[in-house]
């Protein structure tokens, strides 16, 4: 009679686990406005808005964890989450180790941040957040770039003059040097990098971004990502 | 928290401060304290008895046995502690994963390495995918403190070592004049002994253990020193309360507090040091000997 009960349990447990999959969406939470840690603890941004409106859409359960940046592909591999929502931009290079549903962000531009107009950002030290297609650019540049974990740390280097000038999405650093009275300034010109910004998937979770894919496409379709890019990035950062 | 929090632009001075240091984000901070603690209070007794279990292997008749203990230790000691970390985590949970998946999934066609892919099937997942966050939480940190027991262990395991064999060798053999076994003389003599020669060995690993808790968040666990950053990193408009860079603040008091930890810690094995001291044949016990009498 035990054993019978422990099979039945067991066997509702397996059930229970197959059908009500949640779906965990990995973010890194140090890129603000588009995912940051907000003062309560919680995810917060523009992606969180878009990832929990896609799952509204996709009849999905999400769950929300965040993991560094550095790490954020191979611990998608291993399974730890199962989408990758943390401003991605779409790259062949990545392209061909994870897949990419279509982009939920227009492809943007980048920007050199420096304490003066005239800082070399052609032959100068620029830093960039590591593993960023970014940081890519720069090291091609002919510049030397100065990698740093977080992004919050590669804008902190050029306050202390460990490099001349940060190159990150313009839409990142707009919001820093407004409020940086004056002692913050974008220098050159705008750089257009990548493809937009996309959610990562595993190769093998076809079903998973057939979904996703098509909330992205009824969102752009019914104007709601265009209208959390306005309230997150302001009335003239690109749209659909 | 407080009523007046509830618009924290409008608010300045003092009010300000309390209505920040209380925030959701700062309660997550001070709770990371006790998860701190809390690693420490269960890596220590685990190491040491991963330690004990390595200097006994170490020390067998038998030898497979001595190989097993002499292997563990010098391959532990001899690895990166940030390498450990990064490559025996992933293996371990990945390895954990396949075992379930072998026994809940037999039926399973699909291989489970697909390139760079781990893919076991949705049952095996550990803890399950449908589970609360706060299980993934609970298994990270048992993942991480059994990471650190392995580590740490294997020093433990050097230090007892040396500490076993350090017991003078006419101690034993009294022992064995009274006609004891070699089990009883382990217990009876070595045991009690041996303790006063590790001390400086071990106190030195749990120095070592307190200020190597920020390796946690490489294993997923939100740490001090990760909130620190966190908390301290120039905050925009697009938060509640914007500050300036203030990790220098942040890091400050963190160094305070391990500062104070380190000091308390060594009142307590000073203290232990006399105890174990008392009565021994060391120079530490024979001046005991002769202040008491």
């Amino acid at each position: 009679m035990k054993k019978l009960l422990l099979a039945t349990a067991l066997l509702a447990m397996t059930a229970g686990f197959a059908t009500a999959q949640t779906v965990r969406l990995g973010t890194e939470g140090a890129y603000p406005p588009f995912n940051f840690i907000d003062d309560s603890g919680e995810v917060a941004g523009f992606e969180r808005d878009v990832g929990d409106e896609l799952c509204k859409r996709a009849a999905l359960t999400c769950e929300w964890v965040t993991n560094e940046w550095d790490s954020i592909i191979p611990n998608l591999q291993s399974g730890n989450y199962d989408v990758i929502i943390a401003g991605m931009s779409i790259t062949a290079e990545r392209d061909e180790v994870i897949d990419f549903s279509q982009n939920y962000f227009p492809p943007a531009a980048s920007a050199y941040v420096a304490l003066s107009a005239d800082a070399d950002i052609k032959a100068g030290v620029v830093s960039a957040q590591v593993s960023t297609i970014q940081a890519g650019y720069v090291a091609e540049s002919g510049a030397t770039v100065l990698e740093f974990a977080t992004p919050d740390e590669s804008i902190a280097a050029v306050r202390n003059g460990e490099a001349v000038a940060v190159f990150a999405d313009k839409d990142f650093l707009a919001p820093i040097v407004a409020e940086s009275n004056g002692e913050l300034m974008f220098v050159g010109e705008p750089v257009q990098l990548g493809g937009g910004v996309g959610l990562g998937l595993r190769e093998s979770d076809t079903e998973l971004k057939g979904k996703l894919d098509a909330a992205i496409t009824s969102m752009k379709e019914d104007g709601s990502l265009n209208a959390l890019i306005e309230k997150h990035f302001g009335a003239e950062a690109a749209k659909f | 928290m407080f009523a007046f929090c509830a618009d924290p632009k409008a608010i300045e001075g003092l009010q300000w401060l309390s209505c920040y240091l209380t925030t959701g984000k700062h309660l997550d901070f001070y709770w990371s304290f006790v998860t701190v603690l809390v690693l420490l209070a269960i890596t220590a007794p685990s190491a040491l008895m991963m330690g004990f279990g390595g200097a006994m292997a170490a020390r067998s008749q038998f030898l497979p046995l001595r190989m097993l203990g002499k292997g563990y230790t010098s391959m532990v000691r001899g690895i990166p502690d940030i390498v450990f970390f990064l490559f025996f985590v992933i293996a371990l949970d990945q390895g954990i994963e396949w075992l379930v998946h072998q026994v809940r999934c037999p039926d399973w066609t699909e291989p489970v390495r697909q390139g760079l892919e781990f893919r076991v099937c949705p049952e095996a997942k550990v803890p399950p995918g449908s589970a609360d966050q706060i299980w993934h939480q609970i298994y990270g940190f048992g993942i991480a403190v059994f990471t650190f027991a392995i580590v740490f262990g294997a020093f433990a395991a050097n230090v007892l070592y040396g500490a076993m064999q350090a017991v003078p060798r006419a101690q034993l053999e009294t022992g064995e004049a009274y006609g004891m076994s070699q089990g009883q003389v382990f217990r009876r003599i070595l045991m009690p002994q041996m303790w006063v020669y590790a001390l400086p060995g071990l106190s030195n690993l749990w120095m070592i253990l307190i200020k190597a808790t920020p390796l946690l968040f490489l294993l997923g666990v939100r740490d001090i020193v990760y909130w620190a950053r966190e908390l301290g990193g120039m905050k925009t408009q697009a938060f509640d309360y914007p500050h300036p860079d203030w990790r220098l603040y942040y890091f400050l008091f963190l160094l305070v507090f391990y500062l104070c930890f380190t000091k308390v810690s060594e009142i307590v094995l000073s203290r232990v040091s006399a105890r174990l001291s008392k009565g021994q044949a060391t120079a530490a016990g024979e001046a005991m000997r002769k202040a008491g009498a």
